[in-house]
């Protein structure tokens, strides 16, 4: 019996970190955006969005492989992300958040529409390379081997980001921007540039993350607004700008799902948005952020 | 501009045709944009190859298509009134949606015209409107069927039963648990497994049924990608070599997402009243047919073969009344109407006008490096089984 329990508790374990690593490699890039440069990005999930059809679709119509597609999804969505940020998003850098909010979703419905037009409303299959197929014997049990590199993948992101913050004279930079803007600058730090790179990567991310996340969450035009709430849950609840912060709460939130749905699938949505709001009238700063905003 | 302009010609080319024959209206309602655009193709499909493999001669069909994507209700209501006021349509045809048709049964009670349904599934709609004939099915049909099945040709004594939380998803629910614990089963779990809108990550509610072991996993969630989906999982957790066979209705293994499954859907048991892969003659010309005008890769499912059959009951109707259509005669022709349709014989009940037809139990397997869907049994003859035990709301 001990062993059965034991067993139940690992998948358990195992599915939620899974689906809570795709949450972390999507989300973080809008907690970089949002805590570190104080602009509410609600458009975060289409370039998730847009990243992972173009993983699908180079996949499949260049037949190119699983990983190499990945760096090419965030390469491009990097790319891309640079020319909406000198575009459009500087411009509303000093805005008010509701024009901020304002101009981001109205950005979301323009992708939705664009990739509906283009491509068409219908799901795009992501194809798994075969080795990712399948189970994995892990000794105690066997496991969806998908499921296991997620979670060896998102641990590695989430070490090299948190090296990348707090080792790397980027990092050092990214974080005396966000303590004291004008005094980084008085020290001769490019704000501007170090605010685009931050972009691009936090929107590479996120593209990364749509392409991993293919295979859980599926992938439609519908994609950005569908899992905007659980992007925002993630960031309010692990606070703004915390890298460990998103990390934590995307393990919890996942994990807390999954075994809701696994032993309360009546309840459907309910508890984890109750618990968002419970864990918020508790620290409105979130579970680990510093400061109160 | 450009869109409108081109459905104008298309009206203007459809209506200059003989102008000698007598015309009859036909107000068609389907999704034709937005997520059911693909459904509505289906039908609309289906109906254009049952003219033209059988036109109906000395009549002439108009078609009043009308645009309705939202299973609200209200739009199609509205949409509806208009067809019979304004466009007096003779007949009308249609409803993807069931809420749609359920809203539309008062609009159609005032109408006075024929009205045949071609897909909407819940079982007791038809009772709603005595001008409701439906070609397509109630979700009884299979659901009831496989119940019974499952119990005694796969001798399955414990399922668990996942579902779309939404009310067809209930009554698949019910009708599958009412047969197999009529026959000796016993259902040992019920999973709503989230909504038909996005589709879930199903690996919880599938990690779920595993831990209970079933001999069967009755799966219904909305054709197309939801089924994609559940057909991966049921995969990637090995639930195939726990001994846990996946087992449903035909949505699950819709014939034209059929290919893009893949290996995982190999084992695959269903139980619909139509798949592709039937063989009887009039499934072969009808699929020679329409792989002739939309390609190879094309292949109609059992939506095109509702839009069929309905369209077929419209030309029974309107040969029937000499192109008048007057309701109670329309009605009074279709009652007990026989056909032999690309899903075999079906028959309208002459009292619930609901259709009666086989049900196909298949496996997928794979033939030629091509998925292919075997039938291992037939059920003949099959009634909406929620009608004719009177289960609220049928009665």
């Amino acid at each position: 019996m001990r062993v059965i329990f034991g067993i139940d508790v690992a998948s358990m374990v195992l599915g939620g970190l899974a689906a809570g690593m795709v949450l972390f490699i999507v989300s973080v890039g809008l907690s970089v955006t949002m805590g570190l440069m104080g602009f509410v990005n609600l458009a975060h999930g289409g370039f998730a969005m847009l990243g992972g059809y173009v993983i699908v679709l180079a996949m499949r119509n260049w037949g190119i492989g699983f990983l190499p597609a990945l760096a090419l999804g965030f390469v491009v969505i990097a790319g891309v992300s640079i020319a909406f940020e000198r575009l459009l998003y500087s411009r509303l850098y000093r805005a008010s958040e509701l024009d901020q909010v304002l101009f981001t979703i109205g950005l979301v419905f323009m992708m939705i529409s664009t990739v509906t037009l283009t491509i068409g409303p219908e799901n795009q299959q992501l194809m798994l390379p075969s080795w990712l197929q399948g189970q994995l014997d892990l000794g105690i049990l066997h496991y969806r081997t998908y499921s296991v590199f997620l979670i060896a993948v998102g641990t590695a992101i989430v070490i090299g980001l948190w090296l990348g913050f707090e080792r790397t004279r980027m990092g050092a930079q990214i974080r005396a921007a966000v303590d004291n803007r004008r005094m980084a600058e008085s020290l001769g730090i490019n704000i501007d540039r170090l605010f685009m790179f931050t972009f691009a990567f936090g929107s590479g991310m996120a593209a990364i993350g749509g392409g991993l996340g293919a295979e859980f969450l599926g992938l439609n035009p519908q994609y950005p607004l569908i899992y905007l709430v659980y992007f925002l849950i993630v960031v309010s609840v692990g606070g703004l700008g915390r890298v460990t912060g998103v990390f934590f709460a995307s393990i919890l939130i996942g994990i807390f799902d999954f075994a809701l749905k696994k032993y309360l699938p009546q309840g459907g949505t309910l508890f984890i948005f109750a618990m968002t709001i419970l864990l918020l009238l508790w620290r409105p700063q979130g579970l680990f952020g510093g400061k109160a905003t | 501009m450009v869109r409108t302009l081109v459905l104008a010609g298309a009206f203007a080319s459809a209506a200059s045709l003989a102008q000698a024959q007598q015309e009859v209206r036909v107000g068609v309602i389907l999704p034709y944009t937005g997520v059911g655009a693909e459904l509505a193709q289906q039908i609309d499909r289906g109906m254009e190859q049952y003219l033209k493999l059988n036109p109906v001669k000395g009549y002439k069909v108009t078609f009043f298509k009308r645009d309705v994507k939202d299973p609200g209700g209200g739009n199609a209501r509205n949409v509806i009134q208009e067809l019979l006021t304004q466009d007096k349509v003779d007949v009308l045809a249609g409803w993807v949606y069931s809420p749609n048709a359920i809203a539309s049964a008062p609009v159609v009670n005032a109408g006075k015209k024929l009205a045949v349904i071609m897909n909407a599934g819940t079982a007791h709609i038809t009772q709603m409107s005595n001008y409701y004939v439906r070609t397509s099915f109630s979700m009884w049909h299979a659901g009831y069927a496989m119940g019974e099945t499952a119990a005694k040709n796969l001798k399955a004594k414990t399922a668990v039963v996942g579902y779309a939380d939404f009310p067809p998803g209930k009554d698949m629910l019910a009708s599958f648990k009412r047969a197999f614990e009529a026959s000796g089963g016993k259902v040992i779990d019920e999973i709503p497994m989230g909504g038909p809108a996005a589709v879930p990550d199903y690996t919880p509610f599938f990690q779920r049924a595993k831990d209970k072991k079933p001999d069967v996993f009755f799966v219904f969630v909305p054709a197309g990608d939801h089924s994609s989906a559940v057909v991966r999982t049921y995969g990637a957790l090995g639930m195939r070599q726990a001994g846990i066979k996946l087992i449903g209705p035909g949505d699950v293994t819709q014939d034209n997402k059929l290919q893009a499954m893949g290996k995982a859907a190999i084992g695959l048991i269903t139980m619909h009243h139509y798949h592709a892969d039937l063989t009887n003659a009039e499934n072969q010309r009808f699929i020679a047919s329409w792989k002739k005008d939309y390609g190879a890769e094309s292949t109609p499912d059992f939506m095109a073969v509702g839009g069929y059959d309905g369209m077929a009951a419209i030309a029974h109707a309107i040969e029937a009344t000499k192109g008048k259509l007057d309701a109670e005669q329309a009605l009074k022709s279709l009652r007990g109407w026989k056909f032999a349709s690309p899903r075999g014989p079906i028959l309208i009940d002459p009292d619930t006008r609901d259709i009666v037809m086989n049900e196909y139990l298949s496996e997928v397997v794979m033939k030629n490096e091509r998925l292919y869907q075997n039938t291992i049994a037939t059920v003949e003859n099959v009634k909406d089984a929620c009608k004719a035990l009177k289960i609220p709301p049928c009665k």
